[in-house]
């Protein structure tokens, strides 16, 4: 009783200070949204996209291990498959298993 | 209705394969930790937020505390106060459905809600409320299963989170593609770069939030771009 009470409580925190993020924005700019903020929603996308992208690949080591290759290889397959056929389950599953087959390989 | 329901499910799709994937994973994971499904069910349902949960499975089972837990969920979502940034305007002119609609703006939903075009017949709030509701519902089902299924699995699953970094990767291709101006994508990926090698993997975020932020707004009048 005393775990399933722990791991309950550890998850109303995660849950509520990720439903605080989100909603913060909402309740802060309630009236009028300032020009800077609306500025930052219009550019921050494509360069979140990119951030994140980074924090996916921010495990990568180019010294040690597989030096990196598998994922510069994987996400390169990415750009081409999409580029090709533009059919984002095609190249995400194509990404994905060529990735699992080079970890698991090398 | 019936357009805007085939719209939005064929617009959801590829969050589909990514969510009941990771979801999958997740699920798997965490029971693999002595955590049996409705566990996932229930984080998935009330957290909803992909990368977190992973993180929560480490901190959970490793005995962390409430003030880490609260302060590592911070670190890992804050990126989750630009999607609202970007979506006030648009959520402004949604009704009952708004609470739950913030709710559920993850990565992947926010992906689907904030591109600027939807065809002419598709209700636009009506489709911001089926993908999110597709979305979530992906993500507990996937989760869901997989700690059903667990240690059952046979085959390999290792480097199956990759799926989460083709799905940006994508995104990314798309939006440099719609685009003429691509400075602002440019500024993310060089100052998240930079970032990573100064301050290393596990507190590079905040710090290229904040870069990122800074890089924007001096680089304004060369960001402008109709319609970007």
């Amino acid at each position: 009783m005393g775990e399933h009470l722990r791991v309950l409580g550890m998850i109303a925190v995660v849950a509520l200070v990720t439903a605080g993020i989100r909603f913060l924005p909402f309740l802060l700019f309630r009236k009028k949204t300032p020009g800077a903020v609306l500025y930052l929603g219009q550019v921050l996308p494509y360069s979140i996209m990119a951030m994140l992208i980074v924090y996916c690949l921010r495990g990568v080591s180019f010294t040690g291990g597989t030096h990196g290759i598998p994922e510069a290889v994987a996400v390169t397959a990415v750009v081409l498959l999409h580029k090709w056929k533009h059919s984002t389950l095609l190249s995400i599953l194509g990404g994905t298993v060529l990735y699992m087959a080079l970890v698991q390989l090398l | 209705m019936r357009q805007t329901v085939r719209y939005s499910f064929r617009a959801s799709l590829p969050v589909m394969a990514g969510y009941v994937v990771l979801g999958m994973g997740f699920g798997i994971l965490f029971q693999s930790r002595g955590y049996g499904w409705w566990w996932s069910f229930l984080m998935s349902l009330t957290v909803y937020a992909g990368s977190m949960q992973y993180v929560a499975i480490d901190l959970i089972s490793g005995g962390a505390s409430l003030i880490t837990t609260a302060l590592m969920t911070l670190m890992v979502n804050i990126r989750h106060l630009f999607y609202g940034i970007t979506m006030l305007d648009k959520y402004k002119e949604t009704g009952a459905e708004k609470p739950y609609l913030i709710f559920a703006l993850t990565d992947e939903t926010f992906s689907l809600v904030c591109s600027p075009e939807l065809p002419d017949e598709v209700d636009r709030r009506r489709y911001y409320l089926l993908v999110s509701l597709f979305n979530q519902f992906y993500w507990v089902a996937g989760s869901t299963l997989g700690g059903i299924l667990g240690s059952a699995l046979t085959f390999d699953t290792q480097g199956i989170d990759f799926s989460m970094t083709a799905l940006f990767v994508v995104i990314f291709v798309e939006q440099w593609e719609k685009t003429k101006n691509h400075l602002a994508a440019v500024v993310g990926l060089a100052v998240s770069v930079i970032c990573l090698l100064m301050f290393g993997a596990d507190r590079f975020l905040i710090p290229s939030m904040l870069g990122i932020t800074a890089a924007l707004f001096l680089l304004k009048p060369w960001t402008a771009e109709k319609g970007a």
